[in-house]
Parts: C-alpha cells; structure tokens; sequence
C-alpha cells in the first residue's frame, strides 16, 4: 500500500466515521423499552421545536430519558476513547488505559464514599469527579518527587501503587456498608451504567471534557512528537516535561467528568485506540477524530444492548468487555500482517 | 447432615431416654432440616446478620452478645437501653465475614443464629461454621409467610415457648387476616408497585425476593418481574419503569425520596403515574426498616402500614396505636410521644435528617 493511497482512504475514514456515529446514535432513538411510534416522535420533534416543554410520556422517554442518555453514551465513549489514545501515545506503550495513572480507581473511591455517607446522587458524582482528579494528581507528585528515573515509568509504577491502594479503600468501605442497602449500590456503580443520566447531567459533564479537550486540539503536533521519545521530542524542539503535564491533565479531566457520571467503565479506553490505529494509523491528528468517534459509536452501542437486552439492566462495563473482546481478537487475527 | 452430627444425635437421644443427665443435650430441627444439638439454657446467642439480630432481639434481648453493626443515633431511642451500646461483632454466615471467629468464640455463645434463607447453600455454610465453632448454628426460615412457625420453632430453641407463642400468634392473626381481606380484593384492584433502591431509585428487588415480597403480601403487584428464574436486586431503566408506569412507588432512601417527592424538578420521575398521583411512600428506618433493611420481622409494622396505604379502610391501621403496640411488644420499648412523632413525619414523608419542606 502506499503512502497516498492509505493518506486518501484514512482521509475518507474519518468522515465515514461521524456519519456512523450518527446512525448508531439514530438507530439508538428508536430502539427502548417504551414503545415510542413514529407518529409520536414527530409529533415529540415538532413540539420541542416549537418551544414546549415535555408534555407526554413519549415527549419525556424522548428528551427527558433517551435522548440525553445516548448523548451522555457519545460524550462517555469519545472521551474515555480520546484518553486512551492519549495515555497510550504518551507512554509508548499499547497496554496503557485511561486507567493507568488511577482516575478510575481514585473517582470509585469518591462515589463509594459518597453512598457510604448516603450522600444525593449529584455530592456522589462531584466526589467521583474530584476523587478522579486528586489521584491523578497525587501519582503526578509522586513522579515529580522521585528524581533521577526515567518520569514515564515512575508515573506508570506510581499509577499502580496508588490506584491499588484506592482499590483497597474501595474493598474496605464495602465490608464496612450496609450489606442491604448500600453495598448493592456500591455495586453497581462499580460496574457502571448510564441508567441515571439525566438532562442536567450533560450540560454539568461538557464544559470540562470541552476544556480538555481543546488544549489536545491544539498541541496534537507536539503530541505526535512526544509518542517518538523523549530525545526526539528534545531534538525537534519540544519540552516535554511541561507538554507532559498539560497532556496528563487535559486526558484525566475528560476521563475523571464523564466517570462521574458513568462509573467505572473499563475496556473502551484500552481497545477502542488499538482499533482505530488500525484503520487511520499513528498520526494523532487523525487518530484522535477517529477514537473518539468510534468510541462515542462504540459505547451507543453498547449502552442500547444494556438497555433493551432484558426487562432489567444489564451492567454497562459487563458488556464492553463481552462485546469488545472478540471482536478486538478478530481484528488482531485479521490485521496480523500490517500490525507495526 | 455429618456423620458427627448423626452420632452425637443419636447419642444425645439416647442419653435422654436413659437417665435424662443435669446438662442433658436436647436436639431440635431448624428450619433446613439440619438436626442441631443444644444446651439446656441458651443464655447468650450470636446473631449471624441483620435479620437474626431483629427477631433474636424480639425474642429474648438479654441473650445478645452484640449488633452486626452499631446503632446508629436515630435508632437508639427505639431500642431498649440494655441493648443500645451492645458492641458492634460484624456478620458470621460462613460467606463474606466481618466477625473473627476467636473473638466470637471469646464471647462464648451458646447458640448462633441465622435468620433467611433456607436453600441448601446456606446449610452448608452454617455446617461449616458449626464444625469450625463447636457452637450449634441454627438456621430458621425468614419468610413472612414463614414467621409463626420460625417464632414457635425459636420458642423451643430459646426454651422460652410462650414468648415465642406470644410472636407467633401476633404474626399469624396479621398475616390471616391480611389474607381474609386480601380474598375479595382481586388482581386488577391491586395497585402496580415499584420499590425503588439505591440513592438513584433504579434499583430494585425482583418478584419473588425476599425483600419484595411485602409487596404481594400487603396486596400489591410488584412491577419488577423478570420472568424468569431470576430474583433478588437489579439495576433498571428509567424507561423501563415508565413503560411499567406504577401506581405506588415505595423507598425507604431518604435522599431519593426527598429529590422525587419534595423537588419535583426530574423529567423522568414526574410522568410516571405515583408521582403524578402522589402516591410515594416513604418507610421508616428506625430502629429497623418497616419495609426491608434488613428482611426480617421488622416487616411486620410495614406491612400493616402498606396494606392500609394500598387499600385504605378494608386495612384499618391507626399509626399511632398500632407502631406503639408492635414496638412495645417486638422492641421492649415504650415509645415516647416524641419519638412516636418522630416515626409518624417520618412514615409521612418528613424524615429526621432531611429538613421538612414543604
């Protein structure tokens, strides 16, 4: 293949990517376990355009329930799929998840200490949320304060010490909740879901993913140029200590806000980067477009099969892991040729 | 059943017919048909969770060695002073324990009890400890429809028959004559309930687990229906639970309670039938939950409570004289009026922590 060839079929790649988020996201609407009928959505669509508020139950599972659901379920993927590439590229290493440095670990905490304390549902996720960033945080001190180690590896090493112990405060906190009445929920959250995500919710996650996201817009050359090492980035001019740091805190706000409304939801972040450095390659100007949209596809999907598989829930981070690994192992079976 | 059991039970038996020696061991069998030898008095008894606390405390207080976990301030009032400092000694059901097995064994009890299910997973695990503890491990059945006969059944464990006669008769008269007016009141008349869980109110308790069937008991028709084997407690949609549009939602969570019922601002919650209708109840939890938390004979007070919020006058329930009596005769106690208030605001919508609003 060459080099123009795959410039102009990943130039198509991220366009047709959009348009499949869009369809999932569509598909998405219409598919619930309240029957909505096409007359009712566009007799729903017609009069939210004309200004009213949600009158019928169809007008409130469109705008009040599903709908804000399956734009949290694109903004949850993009994200959790836009760190992954980040972390990934900025440690070199394909093992690497928006995990790693504990901003799942650290956010479970926040939450299972807020249902301890029988806290409302928004002091959980603003604990969640603060919980992601204060590790995050914390493993950055750690790296910063033992000097004279290659700084990837202490961060990574640090991620992993202080994320186990989150994972212990976790472990005991549940021994310690009431068993028939918090612990279920301490439960579930750790599985995640996007049951409970309301309007609200959205406007609350948007700002902060946007200002993560906007300094990773505007440094992606300086991004690709730090995924080539530390010397490289030196000899082309780049600092990466400070890029490192700006990097780190713009992915972990995105992860740690949409965790906090999501739970913990594992896998998207780790396979999702791997898939579409597949299809675009290595260049982080494309392959932040393409993760991030086949991620927010990816989790629509995920979510509308958590939703409508039975009369009850089915854990969202069950299904990314049962939905994503056979098919991430077909495309490792498949793409053994062209892997490096 | 082991062999050791076997052996000391036939021993047991045949020592009694013999002589009937001082310290003779009596054997009883529990409610999963395990044959368990005893002591004569039985005077301090370690309850293995929440639900064998609540009907051992009914039974005989002064037998406890300590809570599974410590009362909280809300719930101190409604217990007896004896018990309210009780230490707190974790869970002991041979799964997922909190209680040291030594420091059980230096409060030398005579007796453990477990208080629920009866399937032939929890026998085992009650074995297990049994043989690890040298100290009998009764387990008796925790369903509603069960309670008379586990009061009797502890009655005899406890040696103390008529206090368990005395529950038993409370019990059955309820549960009859629930089930008298229950007859004329057919399926469609039954209001469609939901029982909302968790801090979000999306979680629930399937048809058919222990901490729904109140539901079917008080009349009501729990809209959680798996269909299938499943049971006990699931996540839900919201909009599944539009789609099942209840007519009564029931929760004993404060913070969820408070956002639905008094805020009023959630889309989703405002088009469901209850709320539109006003019809979210509210349980109290102190000292015990009227409606689950944990299930065990607490259920009882809630059960009066909802018969009478889902069908009104055919269950007459004076809340005043009613809690007073089942809290006297259940939880040794003489409800100030204060307190009384307290629970009355409280099974009103009004809990404690929250401040009222109106």
């Amino acid at each position: 293949m060459t080099g123009s060839r795959a410039a102009s079929r990943a130039s198509w790649i991220v366009p047709g990517l959009a348009l499949l988020a869009i369809a999932v996201a569509a598909v998405a609407v219409t598919v619930g376990a309240f029957p909505v009928t096409p007359d009712g959505f566009f007799r729903a669509v017609k009069n939210l355009w004309s200004g009213d508020l949600p009158q019928t139950s169809e007008e409130r599972v469109l705008f009040g329930i599903r709908g804000p659901r399956i734009l949290a379920g694109l903004i949850v993927g993009a994200s959790l799929a836009g760190a992954g590439v980040v972390y990934q590229g900025l440690f070199r290493n394909p093992l690497v998840s928006p995990d790693v440095l504990g901003v799942s670990a650290g956010a479970g905490l926040g939450a299972v200490i807020g249902i301890f304390l029988s806290l409302p549902v928004f002091a959980i996720q603003m604990l969640a949320f603060g919980g992601g960033l204060a590790t995050v945080g914390l493993v950055y001190l750690v790296a910063v304060a033992v000097r004279g180690r290659d700084p990837t590896l202490v961060l990574v090493l640090g991620g992993v010490v202080v994320g186990a112990l989150a994972g212990a405060a976790i472990s005991l906190l549940k021994i310690l909740a009431d068993p028939y009445d918090q612990l279920p929920a301490i439960t579930f959250w750790l599985l995640g879901s996007l049951a409970s995500v309301r309007g609200g919710d959205l406007w609350n996650v948007m700002p902060a993913v946007l200002i993560g996201l906007v300094p990773l817009v505007l440094l992606r050359w300086q991004i690709n140029v730090l995924s080539l090492g530390d010397e490289e980035a030196k000899s082309l001019g780049v600092e990466s200590g400070r890029l490192r740091v700006i990097v780190i805190a713009a992915a972990t706000l995105m992860t740690a806000s949409v965790v906090a409304i999501s739970g913990v939801i594992g896998w998207v972040g780790l396979v999702i980067p791997h898939i579409a450095r597949m299809l675009v390659g290595p260049n982080f100007e494309r392959l932040l477009p393409a993760a991030m949209l086949m991620g927010a596809s990816y989790l629509v999907l995920v979510d509308t099969l958590a939703r409508s598989l039975g009369r009850i829930e089915v854990p969202i981070g069950i299904l990314t892991a049962v939905v994503g690994a056979p098919f991430f192992l077909w495309l490792l079976w498949r793409g053994r040729h062209g892997w490096s | 059943m082991t062999r050791i059991d076997r052996r000391s039970f036939v021993a047991g038996a045949g020592l009694m017919l013999l002589a009937r020696p001082a310290r003779a061991a009596r054997t009883v069998t529990d409610s999963a048909g395990r044959t368990v030898t005893l002591p004569d008095r039985i005077d301090h008894v370690f309850a293995a969770g929440g639900p064998a606390s609540v009907v051992v405390y009914a039974m005989r207080p002064e037998t406890m060695v300590g809570w599974p976990r410590a009362l909280r301030a809300e719930e101190r009032p409604f217990i007896a002073p004896a018990q309210r400092d009780l230490p707190e000694v974790g869970l002991l059901t041979g799964r997922g324990d909190t209680a040291n097995v030594e420091t059980v064994l230096k409060m030398k009890p005579d007796l453990i009890v477990d208080y629920g299910s009866v399937r032939p997973s929890f026998a085992s695990l009650a074995d297990n400890v049994q043989q690890r503890t040298g100290i009998p491990y009764v387990l008796i059945d925790g369903r509603l429809n069960a309670a008379a006969a586990s009061f009797r059944l502890l009655g005899t464990i406890f040696g103390a028959p008529e206090r368990g006669e005395t529950l038993a008769r409370y019990s059955d008269d309820l549960l009859k004559s629930l089930d008298t007016t229950l007859k004329s009141i057919s399926e469609d008349q039954r209001p469609r309930v939901y029982l909302a869980r968790g801090p979000d109110g999306l979680e629930t308790g399937l048809r058919g687990s222990i901490n729904t069937e109140i539901i079917e008991r008080a009349g009501g028709r729990n809209v959680a229906d798996a269909q299938d084997q499943r049971r006990g407690i699931a996540k839900v949609s919201p909009e599944q639970i539009l789609a099942w549009n209840p007519d009564v939602i029931v929760t004993w969570d404060r913070n969820f309670h408070d956002k639905i019922a008094n805020k009023g601002d959630d889309p989703l919650w405002q088009g469901v039938k209850a709320v539109k209708d006003g019809r979210v109840y509210l349980a109290p939890t102190a000292p015990f939950g009227w409606i689950d938390r944990p299930p065990s004979i607490n259920r009882l007070i809630g059960l009066r409570w909802l018969a009478n919020l889902f069908h009104g006058a055919r269950f007459p329930f004076d809340i005043r004289q009613d809690t007073r009596a089942f809290y006297k005769l259940f939880y040794h106690v003489d409800v100030t009026d204060a307190d009384l208030d307290t629970l009355i605001a409280w099974a009103d919508g009004k809990p404690p922590s929250l401040p009222a609003r109106r």
